[in-house]
């Protein structure tokens, strides 16, 4: 029992950090209905730039607390990436809109391997590793739990609350759910939609470069290509939660970090991605639009 | 008037302005963009310890680069390609206009003397010039036959149009022996095998996965997985039973489809992204199996000492056997042999590729694919069993990808997993979707253009001659093809080749623009 206890402490953790990317894709393809494939590399970027920030800081300051280290990365990575993320949508997604569906998923892969490649070619193919920052481990009954696993369960929690706040109770979210009902109606209620839709992009950016904090953080190692395997979880996690359906994503993370840590505690840790790839394959064969997704009502 | 008048410095100095507060704006945005990435290097010291590494001096040059390159666009580029459509109005001259300027009679004559000066006095003037030098001497004889080249096909360009099928079959079919001409044996396995191999085995991937995509509208994200069936069928039975190529090449293929109908099978219910995403969870399954299922597939490390082909069992390729073609053929042994016995392989199989697409497409078959691309509820409800439909075209689609595998085990000798990673998959349909989805001929040359463009960027070793010695072209190859990937599509959002030309038609075949087409919503 504390065994099975101890997997969904480490599942729960590994499903914020996919729930916090998931956001991100839900976001982006709730409003303009396209796979963004350079998203999990948005993520790689985020934990890149808070290695850097963690080495400056090293470098630069012997003894910053953890805490406010952590913070700094954190901000700073998610400037960057929110950086980054506008960029890419002014350059690559927004003169595409319109254009027939494939196009600007092309454009979305094209700039996922422009991103990969091009960490590789700055920083280098090879693995980053940084010592841990924060060791310490409690023991509760025979379940340690890290202080790592607290700090990201805690810093996703605080994050989806004032992002809930964002999405329901602001004037912003508002525009943002009016452009995902309807683009036309929008603008002619006077809303902004190309800003709107910026916006969408920094905010799931953002929350991509937490995820790439929190997650350079937890394993201490981050690599050019660590882009393309989160992101392709997190991803599933968005379809599995319904895509579009924000809540559906941090369940859809939390459901496949659940699926991961267990197959890989009770089975073999080789096939747990297949486990997962699996899962999403089933599940969207009984329930084809997800967990939470609304059924496509298909008119003619 | 007046107005029209004055306006006009003023707009020409307005423009510079703008040209310039745009250029800070983009500078400003790539330095922010670039301070951490390009700016600061993380590398490993002695003690195995990250520490930071400054290039102030490379990020300001990107920086300004950048700044300068939006500058130039703002002010030169932009204009111009305004101006060229408000010429376009007032005379009615199209905007080839430019090209006939630049492909003019007088700039042919001078590049063929330059061409023919540096051809024929080439080695002499090297030696005089230094090898500092002649790396530049080198730089200009190659512009100068590209462009002699370019100017050919610009004045034919009607001829070529026209003609495109049976002209593109003939330099295919010449090339290995213009490259041996050109090159000698030895020299000829370069461009035999890296360039014209590897680019008609994307050519044949895009016309599978085409089938699928472009001809029956259902997005494929994991087509690299029949790849790897086909691949690992011929390894695996070809290493253990020794059986021929010729027998486990249709057997590789029917395995291949054979997948895609178990792949298909549940997944038809799914539509449009979500098919997408279950594909690519699928060839992630397989790759992921693949490294894992060590007893068969001898994980990571992969397959090797897969048989080479023989032709048809009469004239083998491996040295020690007594029927190897040079003992046979009495001719010195060269390697070049068995890669431009593999190039004609690969071109057999994309023509017969293109053969039972253009003929599926007229078939039944094919045209529900079509109808089933168009509109699923309109092909229901007129009688089309659509679960049949996508399943052929799913099976059709993966027996190309089955042939394909197999004959890439044939020629690389050696399988492994690293092979077949969803960057292949990204790349295929990038192939696909740039070349004009359905079209043949666009994405030929979409493959030409992308894998080509990204070999030859391994050939370019004068840029080392630019760049230092340190400088290595062929870590950019990707980053290159992603950065293409993306200008292509903003440049022509429906492919090199956006039109249609429908397979059924009352009087006259008439192609439809791809406009008025929603392919991909499977």
């Amino acid at each position: 029992m504390q065994y099975f206890i101890q997997q969904l402490i480490n599942g729960l953790t590994l499903g914020s950090i996919y729930g916090l990317i998931a956001i991100g894709y839900t976001m982006v393809y709730g409003i303009i209905g396209m796979i963004n494939f350079a998203h999990g590399d948005i993520f790689m970027v985020g934990a890149f730039a808070a290695l850097i920030v963690f080495l400056i800081l090293g470098a630069m300051f012997y003894s910053v607390p953890v805490v406010i280290a952590l913070l700094i990365m954190m901000v700073v990575s998610m400037l960057l990436v929110s950086l980054y993320n506008w960029v890419i949508e002014k350059t690559a997604y927004r003169p595409l809109r319109g254009s027939f569906r494939l196009a600007p998923l092309i454009t979305a892969i094209g700039m996922s391997i422009a991103l990969s490649n091009f960490v590789q070619v700055t920083q280098g193919p090879r693995n980053k590793p940084i010592p841990p920052m924060i060791s310490q481990v409690y023991d509760i009954y025979g379940i340690s739990i890290s202080l790592k696993q607290i700090v990201i369960v805690v810093v996703t929690a605080v994050l989806l609350v004032l992002f809930w706040y964002l999405v329901n109770k602001t004037a912003l979210g508002r525009a943002q759910r009016a452009c995902e009902q309807d683009q036309k109606m929008a603008a002619l209620l006077g809303i902004n939609v190309d800003r709107t839709i910026s916006i969408t992009f920094i905010i799931g950016a953002a929350l991509a470069g937490v995820a790439g904090t929190l997650f350079l953080m937890y394993y201490g190692v981050v690599v050019f290509s660590d882009g393309f395997v989160p992101g392709v979880k997190a991803f599933t996690a968005a379809v599995l939660g319904g895509i579009g359906s924000i809540p559906g994503a941090v369940i859809g993370g939390l459901a496949i970090g659940f699926i991961e840590s267990i197959w890989s505690a009770y089975f073999s840790i080789d096939y747990k991605d297949v486990a997962a790839f699996s899962i999403l394959a089933i599940v969207l064969i009984f329930l084809p639009s997800g967990i939470l997704g609304r059924p496509e009502v298909e008119k003619v | 008037m007046a107005v029209a008048e004055s306006s006009k410095p003023a707009d020409s100095a307005s423009t510079m302005a703008t040209g310039l507060r745009e250029a800070f704006y983009a500078g400003l945005i790539a330095f922010f963009m670039f301070v951490l990435l390009i700016g600061l290097k993380t590398d490993q010291n002695i003690h195995n310890e990250l520490i930071i590494v400054p290039r102030w001096g490379l990020l300001a040059i990107v920086v300004l680069l950048t700044a300068l390159g939006r500058f130039l666009q703002v002010v030169y580029l932009a204009p111009f390609l305004a101006a060229q459509k408000i010429v376009d109005v007032k005379t009615g001259l199209r905007p080839t206009s430019v090209a006939l300027r630049f492909f003019s009679k007088r700039n042919l004559v001078i590049a063929l003397v330059i061409g023919a000066v540096l051809f024929l006095a080439g080695s002499a003037l090297e030696a005089a010039v230094g090898t500092y030098w002649s790396v530049y001497l080198g730089m200009l004889r190659g512009a100068a036959i590209i462009y002699v080249l370019a100017w050919v096909i610009f004045y034919f360009r009607n001829f070529i149009g026209a003609h495109s099928y049976s002209l593109g079959l003939v330099v295919l079919v010449l090339y290995p022996v213009a490259m041996v001409l050109l090159f000698g044996f030895q020299g000829s396995l370069k461009w035999v095998d890296n360039f014209g191999i590897q680019i008609l085995i994307y050519v044949m991937l895009a016309w599978g996965l085409n089938i699928v995509v472009g001809l029956a509208g259902l997005l494929d994200l994991g087509y690299v997985a029949f790849y790897a069936v086909g691949a690992y069928s011929y390894a695996l039975l070809g290493t253990h039973f020794g059986w021929s190529f010729w027998i486990l090449l249709p057997a590789a293929g029917a395995m291949a489809a054979m997948w895609g109908i178990i792949l298909g099978f549940p997944v038809l219910r799914l539509r449009g992204d979500y098919l997408a995403i279950v594909t690519l969870a699928f060839g992630e399954i397989i790759r992921l199996v693949l490294i894992n299922w060590r007893e068969v597939t001898n994980g990571a490390a992969g397959v090797s000492g897969v048989p080479k082909v023989s032709f048809f069992g009469l004239i083998s390729f491996n040295v020690s056997d007594p029927n190897y073609i040079a003992k046979v053929l009495e001719i010195p042994q060269s390697g070049a042999y068995y890669k431009i016995f593999l190039y004609y392989l690969i071109l057999a199989l994309c023509i017969l590729t293109a053969f039972v697409t253009i003929r599926l497409r007229s078939m039944p078959v094919g045209r529900a694919w079509e109808a089933l691309r168009e509109d699923e509820i309109a092909c229901r409800s007129l009688g089309i069993n659509t679960t049949t439909t996508k399943l052929t075209a799913f099976a059709t689609g993966a027996m190309f990808g089955g042939f394909a595998g197999s004959f890439f085990a044939a020629r690389q000798g050696f399988v492994s997993p690293e092979s077949f990673i969803f960057l292949e998959s990204a790349i295929i349909l990038a192939i696909v979707v740039l070349g004009g989805m359905g079209s043949l001929g666009g994405i030929a040359v979409a493959a030409a253009v992308m894998i080509g463009g990204t070999e030859i960027l391994r050939e370019m070793e004068f840029l080392k001659h630019i760049f230092g010695n340190d400088f290595t072209p062929e870590l950019y190859r990707m980053l290159l093809f992603g950065v293409a990937m993306v200008i292509v599509m903003v440049w022509k959002p429906r492919g090199f080749v956006g039109s249609r030309e429908p397979t059924a038609f009352l009087k006259e075949r008439r192609t439809v623009s791809g406009e008025f087409t929603k392919e991909g919503h499977g």
